[in-house]
């Protein structure tokens, strides 16, 4: 059984398959890639032929234009599809809709590429799958012990609440516009909050997508399209960017809030002049990292970006072999 | 303790003055004595717990966490109250409602033995947000985005007070302040601090320039030289003496030869200075005599403490603060003369008859205590704070290197995570011939929030190796650092160090190489 090492490469790229001569996540445009979801970082334009599920291809099209990529080849959850005699199969990654695991088996050698996930449940997409493995390729986010992320429900409670407190603030919630947006609001549903959530085109855009996935969102309306003063006392959702934007300006007196693992970290809430951090992520936290990595008994456990260090050396007093990739050009802050 | 707690994670998400002032006035209409008459006490820095310290803390935390990942986190987190109150783990929440008065009280009353045990089980029975509030006035210097002038702000608007009226009545108040919530509730008179030995808040400058100079009379003004030690003020009852900061802190323990000067009843405002022979010493050595609390008697021969006295607030039980600065000098002038102490001079006024004149004075002065000019209205009342108008300070120019970022750390409270502390070298040459950086100075301030942004960017792109949180970084970024002096030290190896060094701009622009040498800044010794 040949080693992970000998037949799955980091590139300037990205990730190389040798036998199979395809790239997972690449940075840059290629002939041939897997891509795990349809965050921007790791679903790049331009690639001739991809793999990748139903829902991430969908969304790849949405936001990139639907020839962005020349080939497609859906593969849902469970699925296998042979190439160049690698057993590529998918399984959900729980971090958002279509977000999948990459399970390769290689003459008998089975690597794990994690993508980014999640562990907890999430109304909005299926939830991660333990496969056992020889090498595990895992992020690392939010890998350090610090990071231990709340119930999101309750995080829910805190935004109803200062809602009762503040009805004549426009409650405004940055949250990445695909999957993050999505959960806030089912949750916002779970939580039996009815009226309608107001939202930036961004969001509005994935929304829609979500509802042809049979995501059920409740009523939804565009902020274009409302008037000003029928916004008091509202929730509205928009991609972090636009509430520190001009875009907020239209706003009277907002109160602005934020969905991210981030807002666990006093600072990072003030450094960007958040007055309600929700701290609701979609990747793992500490404990569910530390979690995974044991849980898929894989011999060696490689780690791509974040706090590499902390989880590697968590892995290491657990006597488990560890190493960092240090790829470069997924993006952190953006979760 | 929720209450406080609550407050604390409030007034980190309030980004307005006005908010986080109205968050403290609420809290303090909501919670009772002496809960927030403590509250105050943390916020304004006036609580003390001498067993407190980071060290018990961190000892705390090590038997708990791995050290590996308690660094990275703490690294990761730049404060240790945050750091710890995420890494504790969540035992066994009690129900019991914890008392801020109480908690106080007792951590107060802890000897060193039990001070560890009774952190620690407290710890134990709160939550994340409870356990950072806890942590903090534990360990005291709060950075939790509030300053004292801030919270007594506050106090003056919930009691319809003026500012000025509590920074007054401030320094003769004790914790947890029931005299003063009295007060501000119209339930009992002002407190009584007159027969106290306190500090008063101190009158203080604003910068001018030149140009600004033009447009004013030179006749209103009288002038001192700017001396380049620390403002104090002297206080005396005739039987004991105390010399406080301007911050109001006590620091008469390590200046004894300072205050056995008992001989007076008063106040009086002056620079503190190292003097030998007349002749002021540079900052450096006044350095050595700050924070000792027992200073040895080699020590106070070798570093003379001296006090300049420029200006009186009271004699006898005189309160002069509103007569001119002509009267309170001529008292200030007798005073002087009657104490007759070699330790204690007259800071006196030069004369000048026009504005270029006395530039030209300025110019010329280039001994090492001389900070500048202060220039004073003649007709000024003493007007505690910093009131627009009556009193100037007229700095020498500042002096300029060009200097290499070598290594950069990340900051602590509102900086944290950003690389924000920079050191920074210039050039010399070694032994071979070859030329080397070494560092000269240390600088954190200066720069803009966007600068930091770009600066921090770049470290992270060009960074090296790492020494803990301090990171290498490669040779290639210039920035112009203003300094107001230079002096020889053997603490540093390039054997000089900057008084107050400042980033001045950031040469984006220029070549490494170009940056300056050694040996030219050896020059402004």
């Amino acid at each position: 059984m040949p080693k992970p090492d000998t037949w799955l490469k980091v590139t300037p790229h990205g990730l190389f398959c040798v036998p199979g001569d395809f790239y997972l996540d690449p940075i840059r445009t290629v002939p041939k890639a897997i891509v795990t979801h349809g965050h921007a970082d790791h679903a790049r334009p331009g690639h001739e032929a991809v793999i990748a599920t139903p829902e991430t291809i969908e969304i790849a099209k949405m936001r990139m234009g639907i020839n962005t990529w020349k080939n497609t080849k859906p593969l849902s959850y469970g699925r296998n599809f042979k190439l160049n005699g690698v057993d590529i199969s998918l399984e959900p990654a729980g971090h958002v809709i279509g977000s999948a695991q990459v399970v390769l088996t290689y003459k008998g050698s089975k690597v794990v590429i994690s993508g980014d996930y999640k562990r907890r449940q999430d109304p909005t997409c299926d939830q991660f799958k333990v496969v056992q493995c020889d090498a595990f390729i895992t992020e690392a986010t939010f890998a350090l012990p610090v990071f231990r992320h709340p119930d999101d429900r309750a995080e829910i409670k805190k935004l109803l609440a200062s809602l009762d407190r503040n009805p004549d603030r426009t409650h405004l919630v940055g949250a990445y516009a695909l999957g993050k947006a999505q959960r806030v609001i089912a949750l916002l549903r779970e939580a039996e909050y009815q009226s309608p959530i107001f939202l930036h085109g961004a969001v509005n855009k994935v929304c829609e997508l979500y509802k042809k996935f049979k995501i059920p969102l409740g009523e939804l309306k565009s902020v274009s399209q409302t008037n000003k003063k029928d916004l008091v006392g509202q929730i509205v959702i928009a991609p972090p960017s636009a509430t520190r934007d001009r875009w907020s300006r239209r706003f009277t007196n907002p109160l602005i809030c934020f969905a991210s693992g981030w807002m666990q970290i006093r600072q990072r809430a003030r450094q960007r002049g958040v007055e309600l951090p929700l701290i609701i992520s979609d990747h793992a936290d500490w404990d569910e990292l530390t979690q995974t990595v044991v849980e898929v008994e894989a011999p060696d456990i490689w780690v791509t970006h974040g706090r590499e260090e902390a989880l590697i050396h968590y892995a290491e007093t657990k006597g488990i072999k560890a190493r960092a990739l240090s790829m470069i050009g997924y993006e952190e802050q953006n979760e | 303790m929720k209450a406080f707690s609550e407050l604390l994670d409030n007034l980190n998400c309030t980004p307005q003055r006005n908010g986080r002032i109205r968050l403290l006035i609420d809290y303090f209409k909501k919670e009772q004595d002496p809960n927030r008459g403590w509250a105050v006490a943390i916020l304004t820095g006036g609580l003390e717990l001498p067993n407190a310290k980071a060290s018990v803390i961190r000892s705390l935390i090590s038997a708990r966490t791995d050290r590996k990942l308690f660094e990275l986190s703490y690294e990761y987190v730049g404060d240790l109250a945050e750091t710890v109150s995420l890494l504790w783990p969540n035992t066994r929440l009690s129900k019991t409602h914890f008392n801020l008065a109480n908690v106080v009280e007792d951590l107060q009353k802890a000897n060193r033995k039990n001070f560890h045990e009774l952190v620690e089980n407290t710890l134990d029975k709160i939550d994340t947000s409870e356990r950072f509030a806890f942590l903090k006035l534990t360990m005291g210097n709060l950075r939790v985005g509030v300053s004292a002038r801030l919270v007594k702000l506050a106090l003056a608007d919930y009691g319809n007070k003026t500012p000025s009226e509590i920074e007054e009545l401030w320094f003769g108040l004790k914790p947890p302040y029931q005299d003063l919530f009295a007060w501000l509730e119209a339930k009992a008179p002002p407190p009584s601090i007159n027969d106290k030995l306190i500090f008063r808040p101190l009158m203080l400058a604003n910068p001018i320039t030149k140009d600004a100079l033009m447009d004013l009379k030179h006749q209103d003004f009288a002038a001192e030289w700017k001396w380049d030690g620390i403002r104090a003020i002297l206080v005396s009852d005739g039987k004991e003496c105390k010399l406080f900061s301007r911050t109001g802190d006590d620091i008469g323990q390590a200046f004894p030869d300072i205050v056995r000067i008992t001989k007076f009843r008063g106040v009086v405002d002056g620079e503190l200075l190292i003097v030998r022979d007349g002749v002021v010493a540079p900052f450096n050595d006044l350095q050595k005599r700050l924070g000792r609390k027992k200073p040895s008697k080699k020590l106070l021969e070798e570093y003379p403490a001296h006090f300049r006295v420029y200006d009186m607030l009271f004699h006898n039980d005189m309160d002069l603060r509103s007569e001119s600065l002509i009267d309170r000098r001529t008292k200030l002038k007798h005073w002087v003369d009657a104490i007759a102490s070699n330790q204690i001079d007259f800071s006196s006024q030069i004369n000048f008859s026009n504005w270029e004149e006395l530039s030209a004075i300025r110019d010329r002065a280039r001994e090492n205590g001389i900070e500048g000019l202060m220039l004073k209205q003649i007709n000024s009342p003493y007007l505690p704070g910093r009131p627009k108008g009556p009193w100037f300070k007229w700095k020498r120019d500042p002096l300029v290197a060009d200097c290499v970022l070598m290594y950069a750390q990340r900051g602590h409270g509102k900086r944290s995570s950003f690389y924000s502390d920079y050191t920074f070298g210039c050039w010399r040459s070694t032994i071979d011939g070859v030329d080397e950086l070494v560092p000269v100075g240390k600088a954190y301030s200066g720069f803009t929030n966007t600068e930091l942004v770009e600066i921090d960017r770049w470290v992270r792109a060009h960074g090296k190796e790492r020494f803990g949180p301090v990171r290498a970084v490669e040779v290639g970024l210039v920035f112009e650092v203003a300094f107001d002096a230079v002096q020889i030290s053997s603490r540093h190896k390039s054997g000089l160090a900057m008084r107050f060094p400042r980033i001045h701009r950031i040469r984006w622009d220029k070549p490494a190489e170009d940056a300056d040498r050694v040996e030219g800044l050896l020059e402004l010794v």
